[in-house]
């Protein structure tokens, strides 16, 4: 359905749903803030590859896991869901329900033309797209159906997205749970097109630090791919258990895991181990950081014996990493949100990153609007910082460059 | 102040809304429970179009004698309008935030006669 303001009812019960329509406002504010100017990179977004599960699928070698995988699908499951439950808020972020009705042409993959309507929408230039769904693949008890579904999932992204599309872009999901595939996924898919690092999903029960994981650092560094950990939950772990309410699971739970990491990383000197491998830390927004920072800083203070390997402290390591912006905490907090992107050298270190479609998604004006950033921080902030640590060949929308020629041809007043 | 002529009563089914465009604003005239409400479809979270989306009641937690927790329920007579792009919710009679009553749609009157309804901008 085409929305015509004036002329047409909205119902929730509507047939179809348009994501530009969705989206007409966020158009409006990359319009009117001038995004043509400037590169914005979205260093984390979402597709629901459920819809291409079938596609997907006919990449796994294994005929029997093939078939099953086929017959199963990829659903994150109903209401007792321990990786997906109610997190659509029962329908009331539209989109959830909506997005499966949205047409698009069959002559261009459904997912490149949903990726490049939502960002012309935003005014997103590039973006660095991760599943959903297949996101949590890391909780499968069966470590070689997770494997198995990374290397589908990673062949068919490249294959029929990255390779389609220069504004898309992956860090490809690393199978956590088996070292040496992660090590063979990095001399696989490290060299294709539009893959600008890989990433681990933060709920795996791994340690960051396990020697079986030093190889693959090595060959992340040596190609100079940042190495990401996406924040996840579940509600199975034991701790997330204990409540009841998706809020609460949601709230510390995309914390907690990041956490975990970070802390395994630093106080086992990861960064001395592999100075030049960059981490990206994604979605769990950025109170956490000072928290940590302050926390493992003092206690090293007392007890450098525990993290020998370090030189300096623990903030000061955390300051060189990267971190994506969203879902920044900024209710009513302005002084503290000011403090903590001073503590996280934002200015060089911070990613903007919307996560959409997903419920507590992040438009680029939650950045632009800040009152305490110049104009160069903001566009660090929005797409040059990303350029820079992916060494990226920055590709605009259609839309920015038209807008630019228009300006040029005007005739000066 | 501008009146602009929304549509006609016998167009805007209960539970319904209508977006037009005037006075270079985008308004939500929402029916319900005979009466309307107009507000302008920007949401003051991020911008989002808060009319476009779900109507739904307040969900109450029912707590019994000595605050034992009984279980959930909807309060049918507190509607909420909710903006599509995140959940922000807000009571549909007046577009206050449900949580921070400082955060509000902004209103406009809306009469209805002679069949129409009309919005005051
Ligand atoms: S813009 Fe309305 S809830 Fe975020």
């Amino acid at each position: 359905m085409t929305f015509t303001p004036g002329n047409h009812l909205i119902e929730p019960s509507r047939e179809d749903f348009d994501s530009e329509q969705h989206l007409a406002h966020a158009k409006q504010q990359a319009v009117s803030r001038g995004y043509e100017d400037f590169l914005i990179v979205d260093v984390d977004s979402h597709h629901y590859e459920t819809e291409a599960f079938q596609e997907i699928a006919e990449y796994i070698d294994d005929p029997v896991l093939r078939l099953e995988a086929k017959y199963q699908g990829m659903a994150r499951g109903g209401v007792t869901s321990i990786d997906g439950s109610y997190q659509e808020m029962t329908g009331r972020v539209t989109r959830y329900p909506m997005r499966r009705r949205e047409k698009t042409p069959p002559t261009i993959h459904r997912d490149i033309t949903l990726m490049r309507r939502w960002m012309d929408s935003m005014g997103v230039d590039m973006a660095c797209m991760f599943p959903t769904p297949m996101l949590n693949i890391a909780t499968c008890p069966r470590v070689d159906v997770e494997t198995a579904l990374a290397r589908a999932y990673n062949r068919w992204l490249c294959d029929n997205v990255l390779s389609e599309e220069p504004r898309l872009t992956s860090m490809l999901y690393l199978p956590f749970n088996d070292p040496d595939a992660c090590l063979a996924m990095v001399e696989e898919f490290g060299d294709r097109k539009g893959v600008i690092g890989f990433m681990v999903t933060s709920t795996h029960y791994k340690a960051n630090n396990d020697n079986a994981y030093m190889k693959t650092y090595a060959a992340l560094q040596e190609r100079n791919l940042p190495l990401g950990f996406h924040a996840a939950y579940t509600w199975g772990d034991q701790s997330t258990r204990l409540m009841n309410r998706f809020i609460s699971v949601h709230a510390l739970g995309f914390v907690w895991h990041n956490m975990v990491h970070m802390t395994n990383w630093i106080v086992n000197g990861m960064p001395e181990r592999f100075p030049k491998l960059k981490t990206v830390w994604i979605e769990s927004g950025l109170a956490w950081v000072p928290f940590l920072m302050q926390r493992l800083d003092n206690e090293y203070m007392m007890r450098s014996s525990d993290a020998p390997l370090l030189k300096r402290k623990p903030s000061d390591y955390m300051r060189e990493m990267f971190y994506t912006s969203q879902p920044m905490e900024m209710v009513d907090n302005r002084e503290a949100l000011e403090l903590t992107f001073k503590m996280i050298k934002a200015d060089s270190q911070l990613l903007y990153s919307s996560d959409y479609p997903h419920w507590d998604m992040d438009l680029p004006s939650t950045i632009y609007d800040l009152p305490f950033l110049d104009e160069s921080a903001k566009r660090a902030i929005l797409g040059g910082n990303s350029q820079s640590l992916f060494k990226l060949d920055p590709v605009f929308a259609p839309w920015k460059l038209a807008h630019r020629a228009q300006c040029q041809d005007a005739p000066a007043a | 102040m501008a009146e602009h002529f929304v549509c006609n009563i016998s167009e805007l089914a209960e539970g319904d809304v209508r977006i037009f465009e005037g006075e270079g604003l985008e308004i939500g005239v929402i029916h319900h429970r005979g009466s309307y409400y107009a507000y302008q479809n920007l949401c003051p979270h991020q911008g989002g179009p808060a009319c476009e989306g779900l109507r739904l009641p307040q969900v109450v937690d029912v707590i019994g004698d000595g605050g034992v927790f009984l279980g959930q329920k909807f309060d049918e007579d507190d509607m909420h309008i909710v903006c599509p792009w995140h959940g922000y919710e807000y009571h549909l009679t007046t577009g206050s935030h449900v949580c921070n009553a400082a955060l509000k749609l902004r209103k406009f009157g809306v009469e209805t006669r002679q069949g129409g309804i009309y919005v005051q901008i």
